[in-house]
């Protein structure tokens, strides 16, 4: 990649932030170079954080229907999946499947509560709630 | 409170040491903290999961660029992780108290700083300490063009994030500066043993982890929405997980460039060259994901594992080159 070539497309993902390429100037010598961002990143990273979103909408539409408990919103509202919450509650995945269900979610312990909460950094309140 | 030694680099890791060991007054570049630990690779593991996705890396696990510079260089780096985060916060402080600058790796989804699109679960991130200011940490993140601030409570959330490659509050410090000077032994050592990695007989690893992924690749259904996710996935893991372009590809042709100033080194600068090449391959391969990943042209796995296998065999043959050449 030359440094004439380095994208500069204007990324929405970065936020505002620069990244550091390394390219080639006229010179022939490998530079750093701050790139603004190349559209094929944006593609990619909007892809999964449009992943992250739309299962997180449908486990809040699910929420809203009595479907599931909002501990699956928060779940997915914190990007995290099944696996990362295990690990992350030292909780066994089959139980918190479980607590899923929204009449058995209404039954934990506040002490049960307060290791979800605290996992997802969150207060417990609001873990009882959708925003 | 400044942080003079802060440099915008591609990857935290080689940015995070490179910065740490110019602090400790050895001039070094973030290319040549990262080809020295011989950093670059290829792994697909895919008993590996990122969110349900298999681990595709185009350099070597974390750490091991600290780790292996501290060895070229005959530096020392301490290393310390914690049970609980209030004893991690503490040992931080008292670090920073006495004048150190400290490395942590940390989550990426708990920095407050980082760009909301860009806050995954990722918890190998590396980052610089270099003081405290009431409640909030100075920080010099080398993917930034400028240090940050970040308070204790998210810090201490990111350091002690869980899950795969959970950092359990990892610090370290440099407690010896090595030698300064870089002979050419030590860079051709460091290149061996990367042409190694990549000519590994093992087939997930190197040019034949390239091939295995085009393997996969090739099996997927155009169809499904998950195919998407699955080729969206490697480039993420190319280009957006800070690599400086290319999967690292074009920060190597940096290092073999810089090294190919030091005596009996010079046909390393036609190497360069031609993985600048290669570099761009991979970057042609990331467009033509792109594009199928938005739906401007149909997913169509065998040309996506077309392109792979090509890239593994224009590195096999120029790794095997490199090692002739160094031989």
């Amino acid at each position: 990649m030359d440094l004439q070539n380095v994208p500069q497309e204007g990324n929405k993902t970065l936020g505002g932030y620069r990244k550091a390429v390394y390219a080639r100037d006229a010179g022939g010598h490998i530079v750093v170079a701050a790139s603004n961002g190349w559209e094929v990143e944006e593609i990619v990273t909007s892809q999964a954080v449009e992943e992250m979103r739309s299962l997180a909408e449908t486990a809040r539409q699910n929420a809203i229907n009595g479907l599931s408990s909002t501990l699956e919103y928060w779940m997915y509202a914190r990007r995290m999946d099944l696996l990362l919450l295990a690990q992350s509650t030292g909780i066994w995945r089959w139980r918190i499947r479980r607590h899923f269900r929204p009449e058995i979610f209404a039954r934990l312990s506040p002490g049960m509560l307060k290791r979800y909460a605290e996992a997802l950094g969150l207060a417990v309140q609001q873990l009882q709630r959708l925003p | 409170m400044t942080f003079p030694h802060h440099r915008h680099a591609a990857h935290c890791e080689s940015g995070v040491v490179s910065n740490l060991v110019c602090h400790h007054g050895v001039p070094i570049t973030e290319a040549m903290a990262f080809g020295l630990s011989a950093a670059l690779s290829f792994a697909y593991l895919p008993f590996i999961k990122l969110s349900g996705l298999p681990l595709i890396a185009y350099r070597q696990p974390p750490r091991s660029i600290i780790r292996g510079l501290g060895k070229v260089l005959e530096a020392e780096f301490r290393f310390e992780t914690f049970r609980n985060p209030a004893a991690g916060q503490a040992r931080l402080d008292e670090l920073l108290a006495q004048g150190h600058v400290v490395g942590l790796q940390t989550s990426v989804y708990w920095l407050p700083y980082f760009p909301e699109d860009m806050r995954f679960h990722f918890n190998a991130h590396n980052l610089l300490v270099y003081g405290k200011e009431g409640n909030d940490y100075l920080i010099s993140d080398p993917v930034g063009e400028q240090t940050v601030r970040c308070d204790a409570a998210s810090l201490s959330r990111a350091r002690f994030a869980k899950g795969v490659l959970a950092p359990r509050g990892l610090l370290y410090t440099m407690q010896k500066p090595g030698v300064s000077t870089i002979t050419p032994r030590v860079a051709r050592k460091a290149i061996l043993k990367t042409c190694r990695t990549m000519l590994a007989p093992l087939p997930i690893i190197g040019v034949r982890g390239i091939k295995m992924l085009a393997n996969r690749v090739v099996r997927l259904d155009p169809a499904a929405h998950r195919s998407s996710l699955f080729v969206g996935h490697i480039i993420r893991m190319q280009e957006e997980i800070g690599t400086g372009g290319a999967g690292f590809r074009f920060l190597y042709a940096a290092f073999l460039q810089e090294v190919a100033s030091l005596s009996g080194m010079e046909m390393l600068s036609g190497f360069s060259d031609r993985l600048m090449l290669i570099g761009d391959g991979w970057r042609a391969f990331a467009l033509a994901t792109a594009r199928m990943v938005k739906g401007r042209d149909a997913l169509n796995p065998v040309t996506l594992a077309d392109l792979l296998r090509d890239l593994s065999r224009q590195e096999e043959v120029f790794f095997r080159d490199l090692k002739t050449a160094l031989n």
